[in-house]
């Protein structure tokens, strides 16, 4: 009787083991799904050009029809992260163009510090429906940026207006905030050494 | 031989006495038990919070408090009321009755029991610190809504917002190894003969409850995680300017939360599944169809989050498949009401208290389910979203919805519990003043929402001034009233007429073949269920 007894007890707890691991696994996969939605969720946005992020539908060698009949109008911005000690703006406020024809505009950063500091820009569209018909061609956002002390330099943007772009958006913005590298700061670099 | 046995037997009926019984206590009745009597304590704290933001709401103008406290006083009382009051007691009724209900000796883990709640006051200890720091004037409590979007909670939070997060953590993991639990005991311990579909309704609502929040706490505890990662590790999920993105903190917190509020009404339901029946004299109408709605209704909540965010800019498509799949979860909850109404009909119906909090639930937390509906309307929500009338919304589903299927299986099971009778008078007492209150307290929200009174502020414009007072007149009775329920529960514990093993003359299941009170431990040799 005893043993029956036993024998049904290592069942149980047998069983329970199960239980518990596959729960736990579940735990641990929703945890990382958890993180996994950020990626995801960059993904989506970039095939669906939703929430101002740009790029990705047209190919760079793609000759557009240039439509003289509309006008849109283009607005820069510039912004700075709390702590980029830079001085950082559009060379012009805004430029009106005919989807499909490339432009050139420039910014103007300048390092005011006296030590070298690296930059990143994130660029943003408004409204967030015509960020999938906004491509840039070069940017000073693609690479990161550095400058010396007391350096100002002149970056310039080329850009397309696709002209698939819906009738009722007739003005854009294109904005920028520029943020330090981590292993720029004297923060990290500290800790470097 | 049988001697030994005897006496073992008997050793085992023995109860440790002292602080020691509850601090080490693997015992399924007493650690649920203390969840209940936390999930009480946690209610009147809440509670407390609840009529400081009625008190200054009570006219327009600021009089009581500055704007900042009364921000804490939100975001706390509705992390405390969802993650200490709802939840706590959910997970107290499970424990004392899933494996009596499936005639099981005590919980699959009773160590892991002992610790997930034991977790619970370490987690609302961080919580309420926050507080206390507060009003000793050493910086802010958590102040950004209990939905702690970001950049309010990351940016911008104050440095109580890492006690948030840690306390967050803990409530996680409480949760996912209490849900552990759960499935454990169901899936292992059933009675022979006990297959899933003759499990009451209540075991089969914690089941699923169970799965949601194994599914979805991890979620939590991963978003909260990306937050303490922002604000001090110099990451930038939720950070725009350093390539993240805030509405991604949207979508992964509704993620989490909105099966979050199922789990806080699944058991509910499962309560009233069990109340229902016994005071109509009826087998419950249509059980197959109760358990797949709970599915259905599991499996929906989670490609609904963002209907929570319809003004965030979705694309059309996004709003369109959301507001259509919210409406479908019309349907399983549909099939719920109908078969509770169905179960009443040509019953032979009497209105004991736990009876009346269940009638009540139905049609109440049908308005609430109404109103819900409104909600997922995208473009009517446009118009409605973070208004009162979302406060209204939640508040019959979660206060007439999740707090009264709480109170009605209080006084439904708690003969069973104490060995007594509860006092009838006070509890129909209670009952009348609750429900009164509660409808004098939440339905003139909807009219100042729907009017366009914005939620979360300490102050609003003239023309909202006589609905509000009459709310904030019902949130004091509704507050007092749950004076008397806590007397009820005391006095039931003390004494009074003595219960017999079955209780009530229609109720039917495992539990009521136990005596009562339940001894402390009940089903050492499994029952044989038919």
């Amino acid at each position: 009787m005893t043993s029956q007894l036993n024998s049904a007890d290592t069942n149980a707890s047998r069983s329970n083991t199960r239980v518990i691991s596959r729960l736990l696994f579940v735990v641990v996969g929703m945890f990382g799904f958890g993180f996994a939605l950020v990626p995801l969720y960059d993904v989506f946005c970039d095939i669906t050009g939703l929430n101002g992020k740009t790029g990705g539908r047209l190919a760079l060698s793609d000759a557009l029809q240039v439509d003289m009949s509309r006008e849109v109008e283009v607005e820069f911005l510039a912004s700075l992260n709390a702590n980029m000690p830079w001085e950082f703006k559009p060379l012009q406020h805004s430029v009106k163009v005919h989807p499909g024809q490339p432009t050139r505009v420039e910014y103007v950063a300048i390092n005011k510090t006296d030590r070298a500091i690296t930059g990143q820009a994130v660029p943003s569209v408004a409204p967030g429906q015509a960020a999938e018909y906004f491509e840039k061609t070069e940017c000073f956002c693609f690479t990161e940026q550095k400058l010396e002390p007391g350096e100002r330099k002149q970056m310039p943007v080329i850009f397309v207006v696709d002209p698939d772009l819906p009738e009722d958006i007739s003005q854009l913005a294109l904005s920028y905030t520029f943020f330090t590298k981590p292993s720029g700061t004297q923060h990290a670099t500290a800790s470097l050494k | 031989m049988s001697a030994v046995i005897e006496e073992t037997h008997e050793h085992h009926d023995h109860k440790p006495t002292g602080i020691g019984r509850w601090l080490f206590s693997t015992n399924h009745k007493d650690i649920g038990t203390m969840y209940l009597w936390f999930s009480f304590i946690m209610f009147f704290v809440g509670g407390s919070m609840a009529l400081v933001i009625r008190a200054e709401l009570f006219q327009p103008g600021l009089q009581l408090i500055e704007p900042e406290f009364f921000n804490q006083m939100t975001t706390l009382h509705g992390l405390i009321m969802v993650f200490g009051v709802i939840m706590p007691a959910f997970v107290g009724l499970a424990n004392w009755m899933v494996p009596m209900m499936i005639g099981a000796p005590d919980m699959a883990l009773p160590r892991m029991n002992n610790w997930s709640f034991w977790l619970l006051p370490g987690a609302f200890g961080l919580l309420i610190a926050s507080l206390v720091m507060s009003l000793m004037g050493m910086g802010s409590a958590p102040n950004f809504g209990w939905t702690f979007y970001a950049p309010l909670s990351t940016t911008y939070g104050p440095s109580s917002t890492d006690f948030f997060i840690f306390s967050v953590h803990l409530m996680g993991i409480s949760s996912i190894m209490g849900a552990i639990n759960i499935i454990a005991t169901i899936m292992n311990m059933r009675a022979p003969g006990m297959t899933y579909m003759k499990m009451p309704i209540f075991v089969w609502t914690w089941f699923i409850t169970a799965y949601l929040l194994i599914a979805v706490m991890p979620v939590l505890a991963g978003v909260v995680t990306m937050m303490l990662m922002d604000r001090h590790f110099g990451t930038s999920f939720f950070n725009a300017a350093g390539g993240g993105d805030p509405v991604l903190f949207q979508h992964v917190f509704w993620f989490f939360g909105h099966p979050e509020v199922y789990i806080m009404i699944l058991p509910s339901f499962g309560i009233i599944s069990q109340i229902v029946p016994t005071f109509a004299r009826k087998k419950i109408f249509g059980y197959s169809s109760m358990v797949y709605a709970t599915a259905s209704i599991a499996f929906l909540s989670f490609i609904v989050w963002a209907h929570h965010m319809f003004t965030t800019g979705m694309p059309v498509a996004g709003e369109l498949f959301f507001m259509y799949a919210t409406m479908l979860i019309a349907i399983p909850t549909g099939v719920k009401v109908f078969n509770w109404v169905s179960t009443m009909w040509k019953g032979s119906m009497t209105f004991e208290t736990p009876m009346l909090f269940a009638i009540a639930f139905i049609f109440l937390f049908t308005i609430g389910g109404f109103t819900g509906l409104m909600l997922c309307i995208a473009p009517a929500d446009f118009q409605y979203h973070d208004t009162y009338f979302v406060v209204a919304h939640f508040h019959y589903v979660l206060v007439t919805g999740a707090a009264f299927g709480i109170m009605a299986g209080v006084y439904y099971w708690i003969p069973k519990w104490t060995g007594n009778m509860y006092d009838e008078k006070l509890g129909k007492l209670h009952f009348w003043l609750t429900a009164i209150s509660s409808n004098v307290l939440f339905f003139p929200m909807h009219f100042v929402g729907l009017a366009g009174m914005p939620r979360r502020i300490p102050d609003y414009s003239l023309q909202f001034a006589e609905f509000n007072a009459m709310a904030t007149v019902g949130a004091f009775v509704f507050g007092f009233s749950q004076l008397i329920f806590l007397y009820n529960v005391l006095k039931t514990q003390r004494g009074g007429v003595k219960a017999t093993s079955k209780v009530w003359e229609g109720a039917e299941g495992l539990e009521w073949t136990l005596p009562s009170p339940a001894p402390f431990h009940s089903f050492t040799t499994p029952p044989t269920v038919k």
